[in-house]
Formats: C-alpha cells, sequence, structure tokens
C-alpha cells in the first residue's frame, strides 16, 4: 500500500488484527447487502469471544450465523434476531448474550460512535424494557431516554463499487447499516464488486468517503435471498 | 361478521391522502398497499431505506440487492430514493412519515402499545416498530379485537412489556373502528353485522359508545 491506496489482495490481509474479545460492526440488512466473505474469513480466522453489533445475525449456514457454529460470538447487538436453530439454542443456554436495540437507535448509534458524538436522546424506547435504567430528559414536554453511541474495533461493510482511495458507493437497498458502519470501525475493511481506479466514481456520487476506509477488497458474491417474493409478469 | 383480513386493509387504506407518505408494517398493513383509492398518490416507506416502494419483482426482475423491511425481493416506483438505515429512521423518527400502519398484541385507553415480547417466548425483537411508534403523529393498529380464546385486546392497561407509551390514537379491529382518547376508546364504527354489544363485551378497557354507531360499509 502507498498513500492512498487502501487496495489489499487477500482475506487474510483484509482481516489482520482481529483478535478474541473484539467489537466488530457490520453492515447489512437480513441477509441483503451483508459482507459475506469478510465474515466467513472471522470464521476461518477462528477468532472467539467476539461482540457483533449488526442489526440481524444471519441463518444458519449464511451471514453472520456462521459465526454460531464454532461460538465465536459472545455478545450480538442487534434489532432482530432468531432466524437461526443454532442461535436460539446457543441463547436459552446462556453462551450467548443478546442485546435487543431498536433498529433506528441501533442505525444512530452507529451514525453518533463514527461521528464522535458519545451519547444521544431519542423518545424511541421511553417507558418500556429498551429504556429500563437509562437517564431520562424531558425536552418540550416529551420524555426522551439517553441512549450511547457504538464504535467498534473493526467494521466490516458490503460495498457495490470503490475506487482504490476507498471511496465506496453501494447498489440498492444493499446500503442499509453499511454507511454508518463504515464509520464507526477503528479498521474499516470495505468489500466491493468493483474496484475502479480514483477518478471514475462521481465525487458527488459517492456515499463514504474514504477518510473512513482503512482497507478494500475486491470479492465475489453469493448474495442469498432471504425472501423470493415475485408477481406474475 | 367480522372483517377478513382484507376488509381490515380496505378499511385502512381509506385513511389515505394524496401526497401521504406511509408506512406499512408486515401483515394486514402489507395488504393496504393493495387499495389504495383512485385518483390519489401514496409513496411507500420501507425502513431498510426505500422510500416509493414498487410491487413484487416478475422472476426476471428479481435482484438480492432490492428488498424491503419485511426482507421480501421488491421494485422501487418511479421516483423512488434509496438511503441508509440512519437516513431512513432519521425521516421516521423526525415525523417526517405521514401514516404508519402496524400490528399489536394489545393497546390500551392510554395509548400504550405491547406488539413485541412475550415473556416465555423467544424474543427476536422490536426490530423498528419502537422507532415507529415513537416517531409518527399518526399510527393505525391493526389487530384482532380479542384472542381465540376470547380475551379483549384493548384493555386498561397492556399486560405485554410495551412497544411504546402513549402514542397510539386509532385502532382498526375485525370488529369495530375505534380512537382514543381522554383515557378511553371510542367506538366510530362497527363491522357489518357486528353488534355494538358484542364489541363492549369483547372490549376490556373504558369504551364510550355514541347513540350511533355506524356500519361500515364495502363495495
Amino acid at each position: 500500500m502507498s498513500g492512498f491506496n487502501k487496495v489489499v489482495n487477500s482475506y487474510e490481509e483484509a482481516m489482520a488484527g482481529l483478535e478474541d474479545g473484539m467489537t466488530v460492526i457490520a453492515g447489512g440488512f437480513g441477509l441483503c447487502g451483508i459482507p459475506e466473505n469478510l465474515i466467513k474469513q472471522i470464521r476461518t480466522m477462528g477468532t472467539k469471544d467476539l461482540t457483533i453489533v449488526s442489526n440481524n445475525c444471519g441463518i444458519d449456514d449464511f451471514g453472520l450465523g456462521i459465526l454460531l457454529v464454532d461460538r465465536q460470538i459472545k455478545k450480538m447487538i442487534s434489532s432482530y434476531v432468531g432466524e437461526n436453530a443454532l442461535f436460539e439454542k446457543q441463547l436459552l443456554a446462556g453462551e450467548l448474550e443478546v442485546e435487543l436495540t431498536p433498529q433506528g437507535t441501533l442505525a444512530e448509534k452507529m451514525r453518533a460512535g463514527g461521528a464522535g458524538i458519545p451519547a444521544f436522546y431519542t423518545a424511541t424506547g421511553y417507558g418500556t424494557p429498551v429504556g429500563d435504567g437509562k437517564e431520562v430528559r424531558a425536552f418540550n414536554g416529551r420524555h426522551y431516554i439517553m441512549e450511547e453511541s457504538i464504535t467498534g474495533d473493526f467494521a466490516i461493510v458490503k460495498g457495490w463499487k470503490a475506487d482504490t482511495y476507498g471511496n465506496v458507493v453501494y447498489r440498492d437497498t444493499a446500503q442499509n447499516f453499511n454507511p454508518m458502519a463504515a464509520t464507526a470501525g477503528k479498521i474499516t475493511v470495505v468489500e466491493v464488486e468493483e474496484i475502479v481506479e480514483p477518478g471514475e466514481l462521481n465525487p458527488s456520487e459517492i456515499h463514504t468517503p474514504g477518510i473512513y476506509v482503512n482497507r478494500v477488497i475486491k470479492g465475489t458474491f453469493e448474495k442469498r435471498i432471504e425472501q423470493r417474493t415475485v408477481r406474475q409478469g | 361478521m367480522a372483517l377478513s383480513r382484507e376488509q381490515m386493509a380496505q378499511r385502512v387504506a381509506r385513511e389515505l391522502q394524496d401526497g401521504f407518505y406511509v408506512n406499512l408494517g408486515i401483515g394486514i398493513p402489507t395488504l393496504v398497499a393493495n387499495y389504495v383509492p383512485a385518483g390519489i398518490e401514496v409513496m411507500l416507506q420501507s425502513e431498510n431505506g426505500l422510500l416509493g416502494m414498487g410491487p413484487f419483482p416478475t422472476e426476471d426482475e428479481i435482484d438480492a440487492d432490492m428488498i424491503n423491511a419485511g426482507k421480501q425481493t421488491v421494485t422501487a416506483a418511479t421516483g423512488a430514493s434509496i438511503f441508509s438505515s440512519a437516513e431512513s429512521f432519521a425521516m421516521i423518527r423526525g415525523g417526517h412519515v405521514d401514516l404508519t400502519v402496524l400490528g399489536a398484541f394489545e393497546v390500551d385507553v392510554n395509548g400504550n402499545i405491547a406488539s413485541w415480547m412475550i415473556p416465555g417466548k423467544l424474543i427476536k425483537g422490536m426490530g423498528g416498530a419502537m422507532d415507529l411508534v415513537a416517531g409518527a403523529d399518526n399510527i393505525i393498529v391493526t389487530m384482532t379485537h380479542a384472542s381465540k380464546h376470547g380475551e379483549s385486546k384493548l384493555l386498561t392497561e397492556c399486560s405485554l412489556p410495551l412497544t411504546g407509551r402513549g402514542c397510539i390514537k386509532k385502532v382498526l379491529t375485525d370488529l369495530a373502528y375505534l380512537e382514543i382518547e381522554d383515557g378511553a376508546f371510542h367506538l366510530k364504527e362497527r363491522a357489518p353485522g357486528v353488534s355494538v354489544e358484542e364489541i363492549i363485551e369483547k372490549t376490556e378497557g373504558k369504551l364510550i359508545v355514541p347513540d350511533n354507531v355506524p356500519e361500515m360499509t364495502f363495495a
């Protein structure tokens, strides 16, 4: 690597430095826009006791679900989980901790984390189990709870295209949590379908500026579909 | 006769207004999209980051990168925009969505809603429901009036852990359309052939019944 060139050529290099007990923030919604090969690399590395921050936890044999097989996840911070039998089993056995977080709060925790804001107030979750034990303040007659932001040792992100400088564009609803995740990692790794030269992406259309990105790798993707729904054409 | 799921969707659809941005939850709320009245335009918001959700794709159009909040493959309507989850919930939390329709287990006379957690059963999570109820001013809850065992879901106080506090003002059940105000349910309309007596019997929370309760009509 030299200058602003963030491109790495192997998944070993992409995830180098990941250690037991670290926090990893992952982009994706369901199986859409997940960094599927970076997840596979974590599986290969066998890193344990991870805290994973991600809206969901994949399914039994795809996405973050594969990290359950060897019990690599200590804690999940998610808004909706349990699309996999293994997850349920480990949760009920007390082998896996889950911090359920409202989806918008989760997105904002990542956004704020990446933006250097340690906490924020939101009405979401006030008066519910989510608000238990959290500071409550009233603004203009309405109650809000304080939520702390999240940063990670690593952020793993799935983009569509990146240039070698790490400027990233996402495709369709595969964007989801990826732009916030990208800002919130001490080391942010982006895997993409295509790497182009600087200048080939329109500067006005870049979703994640390269300043947030440490490593870029080109991958090939299965892109599994969770709920295949069609209309008659 | 209690309303069918389709009739419930049809009734909710009458609340749609031209130019509304609408978030529809999973289940009956999703069906509302099939009954948008002729001559009005609405735009559907899907909280995973799509404003302007189109119909399901044809087999040829299927794209793994294009899904809705229910993780179903969808298309983008003409004039749609796509954005991050943070942007999506800025719209929701910031009160920019004109109408939110979602299901629930229980609603009470103070506008509290319980929809995500039954103690003792596996808890999968709240997804975006807490943000939706906290952010929207105009919410319609759709649910059956009572459980299969006849227990009312319209209560003095929700028994299940809450999704949101004091945020529900309108409820459409299979028996009635009601509004919540001043610590009571106000009966506004009844399903065709459903008696006021049956609604009273199946409503545990305080219910205000006007002299005349119009019957809903369906084409």
